[in-house]
């Protein structure tokens, strides 16, 4: 295949288009973002960049130079509006086209939104790209009461941030616990207990039923048991929704993302897709949706090498991570079905892990403040051994022991 | 601004400015050299950004700090008594002319 492009300047776009060249891809490579800033750091946009710790140019991930050195050819603020598969072109919004051999959608993501009337007021932001980051960390400096409505990663590393700058912060989430579709019950009562200690206030089971504002700017939140917190920064982290309707209407296959194979193949023999707008059919029929750090640089590295007519599955188990405060939370492999969990170590010394099982077997580990743990529990996970739970209970126990 | 250079895998040697304040991994990403996957984005929790220190500007490492002594046990190359995550090391001006060389393996 000579001439590959690339959809969506994201991580996994930038991926695709770097692994080719590594891989000895000499033909053209045209990387196409529709944001007017080349590919960028996302972690640090809830985190560090809010705090002033992350500069601006610390996000750009290449240079000028750097893509001029690998042959990229960059295009932003421009983006696709129609793939010809029978022509093998793409329609541009400029009016151009773009013709291709190889077609890698890396789409990304967008924010889900708020269905109530004024989430489109000042002072009410989603965080998912740097312009939203840039628009909340200006507002933050002059905001007294900061809501988050969602409490996930993205909303809680957002409370944690505004917090340590002093603001008053209300986090409403609408289950009976954190980050409930991701960690266990203990792990919940942790980040509670993390956030009340720093002053946060968290309202679990809050049903948001309104927005209070005044001449376009939101003043406050409202919920169905009739409380009302006040609100001159509004933040919304419900989820996002994958970039999958070029594809569907390219008539490619999509189910709740564009639908790919570990290698990230699509229907389509000449397009493949990576990143948050995939949603990956398992060996079992199933599809599995990622939105993770990793889920792109993977996907990204086999959309490459499919397109270049070799095999590269993505076997890693997946892996994610959350920075909140102090406290480095990183996690190995999907809990969901999980029949027991083991913790290791003291969760009041902020250092520990829990070990998730599911029929007698390990599925997923979650470890705090640990990275080495994390690291043995990525190679205990990718290569199937599970430690018994007197083992995984026992910190006297060097679980890295049981992988050499 | 202070210059590194950096051995990419296969031997080629690349020289950049870095800004004081600034990680090498930042420095060496955002220049194109390779090698270096620092898949976390640099907050010490991968160890895929790993190199070996050398020349006289060594000596003027502050030693790893717990994070990433523990890291540096993982990584898929050989750990060395020079092995250092590059995201752990901020650019100062002493540390003009320090030799990088990045690990043949990151994971």
């Amino acid at each position: 295949m000579s001439d590959i492009v690339i959809l969506g300047a994201g991580l996994a776009g930038l991926t695709v288009a770097e692994s080719l060249r590594a891989e000895g891809h000499d033909g053209a490579i045209t990387l196409v973002g529709d944001e007017l800033h080349g590919p960028y750091h996302r972690p640090p946009l809830s985190k560090g960049y809010l705090l002033g710790a992350t500069l601006e140019a610390q996000l750009n991930m290449r240079a000028a130079e750097a893509y001029a050195k690998k042959g990229i050819v960059l295009k932003t603020g421009i983006s696709a509006t129609a793939i010809d598969r029978a022509g093998k072109r793409v329609a541009m919004s400029d009016g151009s086209t773009l013709a291709y051999d190889g077609l890698a959608l890396c789409t990304g993501s967008r924010l889900r939104p708020l269905p109530l009337p004024g989430a489109d007021w000042q002072g009410v932001h989603g965080l998912r790209s740097l312009d939203d980051s840039r628009a909340i960390a200006a507002e933050l400096k002059t905001a007294d009461n900061v809501v988050v409505i969602g409490g996930g990663f993205i909303g809680l590393e957002v409370a944690a941030a505004a917090k340590k700058q002093g603001k008053r912060v209300t986090v409403l989430e609408a289950a009976d616990r954190l980050m409930a579709r991701v960690v266990a019950p203990l792990i919940s009562q942790f980040y509670f207990d993390l956030h009340a200690g720093h002053g946060v206030d968290v309202v679990l089971g809050a049903m948001v039923s309104e927005l209070v504002g005044r001449d376009g700017h939101i003043t406050a939140v409202r919920t169905k048991d009739g409380r009302e917190f006040p609100a001159d920064l509004l933040i919304v982290g419900i989820g996002i929704i994958p970039n999958a309707e070029l594809a569907q209407a390219a008539g490619i296959e999509t189910n709740g993302g564009i639908v790919v194979d570990a290698c990230s193949r699509t229907d389509d023999p000449a397009i493949v897709a990576a990143g948050d707008c995939t949603a990956r059919r398992l060996d079992d029929g199933t599809l599995r949706r990622l939105e993770s750090v990793q889920n792109a640089t993977e996907q990204g590295k086999s959309a490459a090498a499919a397109l270049l007519g070799k095999a590269r599955p993505f076997t890693a188990t997946p892996w994610f991570w959350s920075d909140q405060y102090d406290v480095k939370l990183q996690m190995v492999g999907l809990t969901a079905g999980f029949d027991q969990v083991v913790t290791r170590g003291d969760p009041t010394t902020r250092k520990f892990s829990a070990l998730y099982y599911r029929d007698g077997k390990l599925i997923a580990i979650d470890s705090l403040n640990q990275p080495a743990e994390h690291m043995t529990g990525r190679k205990l996970l990718d290569t199937g051994i599970s430690p018994t739970q007197q083992q995984a209970a026992d910190t006297a126990t060097n679980l890295n022991s049981l992988v050499a | 601004m202070p210059f590194v250079t950096f051995i990419e895998p296969g031997g080629n040697s690349v020289q950049i400015d870095v800004a004081t304040g600034w990680s090498l991994m930042q420095a060496a990403t955002t220049s194109g050299v390779n090698g270096i996957e620092a898949a976390c984005g640099g907050s010490c929790a991968c160890a895929t950004c790993h190199c070996y220190v050398e020349g006289p500007a060594a000596a003027h490492l502050y030693p790893p700090a717990d994070d990433e002594k523990s890291m540096l046990q993982t990584v898929a190359a050989r750990q060395n008594p020079n092995s250092r995550l590059s995201c752990q090391i901020v650019m100062s001006p002493e540390l003009e002319g320090l030799i990088v060389r990045i690990a043949e393996v990151q994971s």
